[in-house]
């Protein structure tokens, strides 16, 4: 546990620091609402259409996070001084999970206001407390499906590339049971029960992967 | 849901069909590509085999 | 040797898909609604089971090759992975054509195994860059297993997500005969199934011995020739099948 909480310590300490990724995806979730507005043609969403911009805003949000999740460690030399010590290598792809989800919600503390602000038509409290549980829910999936595409493009020549190329599939049916579940939270006409099948279905899939990384990822590692 | 009069129908129904086909024949052909280029190497190695055989030590 | 047994297979192929069509043609009664467009059906959907039971084996196989490090397991994955997108591009063209003949347009998205189809096939079209874009023959293969390791557990998840999303909006517009199969159908159905597993075996261990022959000539040409006489193989998205081109220099 100790590896992991100090993997995990590092990277939010670097993060905090170097400033990279977190404020470059809230500023990209907002500019986005931006260019929806322009997109659409529209000055205030409710219903399935909200739903669908804010959880493809994320998504996309996410992809550069995830575009960055390893160059750190690969330009300068930290995988090599992870492998030599005698910790356990499923470690690194807790912590980085970890990071990317706290990154994440960093993100969503910034986007889902500006939301709110920027384009959503009912008003943002009867989003609450149910849009807190599912973007958990979404965010743990985001998280470790994206340091998993991360890890398999890192070694790659077009990293960049790669891996929201894999990322994106792997990712759509959170963004399915994401949207389905926050579109009743933002009728007009007033808030309505989410389905907690939805909440059923991300869980799922995040078990799943969840397992499925933590079985693979050693391949990853090995050198 | 409409259906269509034989002769429109026909003509979707043989797309279909002739898209698999198709695939299939384009494959024997890339196949056939690599069958020849095998049968070019054989040759060549053969013959790099028969240059050896009288002077070499096998 | 993969080569062998090849010519019995081919023959059933053959025999079994002709069988199917015939079949297809002369004794599949028509279909109530779609009538003669149904025919289509026969061709598009086992193709479809096809590939993706294809993608499936060929994420076992990869599971296999992590176990034992044997590449020879990493090049059958290639291969079977490689043939189950072939197939994709036919299911998604035969699925379009469908799609036209009984709705009017090229796609719909109220058909929701086409629909995860398309997710299953943009995921598996990353296959062969990524494979490309790793240099290192052994880590291109492990990190190409680890993709279809995963790739093939999201085919069924997907499958079920997207049927959940569908589920009350829309009504399957391309099923089979809206409901269970009468045994005319059914029959049909798995004949030419049937011929489709067999074409996919046939094709695949022809791949599989083509690519054993081209490696087995390298090497021979590597013990004739000597490391001169060997041309450089480029780089390449295609596994090795484990025999080492020749020294690598990093």
């Amino acid at each position: 546990m100790s590896t992991w909480g100090a993997l995990v310590r590092k990277e939010l300490l670097l993060e905090i620091r170097a400033r990279e990724s977190v404020p470059a995806m809230a500023l990209f979730s907002v500019t986005t609402y931006v260019v929806f507005h322009f997109g659409l043609d529209r000055s205030s969403l409710d219903g399935d259409l909200a739903s669908g911009v804010l959880w493809v805003t994320l998504l996309f949000a996410a992809m550069l996070g995830v575009n960055r999740l390893f160059v750190a460690d690969r330009e300068q030399g930290g995988f090599d001084g992870f492998l030599l010590a005698p910790v356990d290598r499923s470690a690194l792809l807790l912590a980085k999970a970890a990071s990317l989800f706290a990154y994440l919600v960093a993100v969503e503390l910034v986007a889902i206001p500006a939301f709110a602000f920027l384009l959503l038509g009912p008003s943002p409290a009867q989003l609450l407390p149910e849009l807190v549980g599912i973007l958990l829910l979404a965010n743990a999936g985001i998280a470790v499906i994206g340091t998993l595409a991360s890890a398999l493009a890192i070694q790659t020549t077009a990293r960049d590339l790669i891996a929201p190329l894999v990322a994106l599939p792997l990712l759509i049916p959170v963004v399915i049971a994401g949207a389905r579940a926050t579109t009743p939270l933002m009728l007009e006409s007033g808030a309505e029960a989410v389905p907690a099948k939805w909440a059923a279905v991300l869980g799922l899939y995040d078990l799943v992967f969840a397992l499925l990384a933590y079985a693979v990822f050693d391949f990853l590692l090995e050198d | 849901m409409p259906a269509l009069p034989l002769d429109e129908a026909g003509k979707y129904v043989a797309g279909a069909y002739i898209v698999f086909v198709a695939l299939i024949l384009v494959y024997v052909a890339i196949m056939a590509v690599k069958l020849a280029r095998i049968e070019r190497e054989l040759e060549e190695l053969n013959e790099l085999a028969d240059q050896r055989t009288p002077g070499g030590t096998a | 040797m993969y080569g062998k047994g090849l010519r019995p297979l081919s023959i059933a192929t053959c025999l079994t898909l002709t069988a199917a069509f015939a079949l297809v043609f002369f004794y599949a009664p028509l279909d109530a609604d779609q009538g003669f467009i149904q025919k289509i059906f026969y061709v598009h959907v086992p193709m479809a089971i096809v590939a993706l039971g294809g993608f499936v084996a060929g994420a076992i196989m990869a599971v296999q090759h992590l176990r034992t490090g044997d590449r020879r397991w990493d090049l059958r994955s290639y291969v079977a992975i490689h043939l189950s997108l072939v197939l994709g591009v036919g299911v998604l063209v035969t699925g379009a054509i469908w799609a036209k003949a009984a709705w009017g347009h090229w796609w719909v998205w109220d058909e929701p195994t086409l629909v995860s189809f398309l997710i299953v096939f943009l995921l598996y079209a990353t296959y062969q860059p990524l494979r490309f874009s790793i240099e290192d023959p052994e880590r291109q293969a492990r990190y190409a297993s680890v993709f279809a390791v995963t790739a093939g557990a999201f085919v069924p998840l997907n499958f079920l997500a997207v049927r959940l999303a569908e589920q009350l909006t829309h009504p399957r517009v391309l099923g089979a005969t809206g409901g269970s199969m009468p045994g005319e159908f059914r029959f049909t159905f798995l004949v030419a199934l049937a011929g489709m597993v067999l074409l996919f075996v046939t094709l695949w261990k022809y791949e599989m011995a083509s690519k054993h022959a081209t490696a087995q000539l390298r090497s021979l040409r590597r013990k004739l020739g000597g490391e001169e006489a060997l041309i450089p193989a480029g780089r390449s998205a295609a596994p090795s099948a484990g025999l080492p081109a020749r020294p690598t220099a990093d």
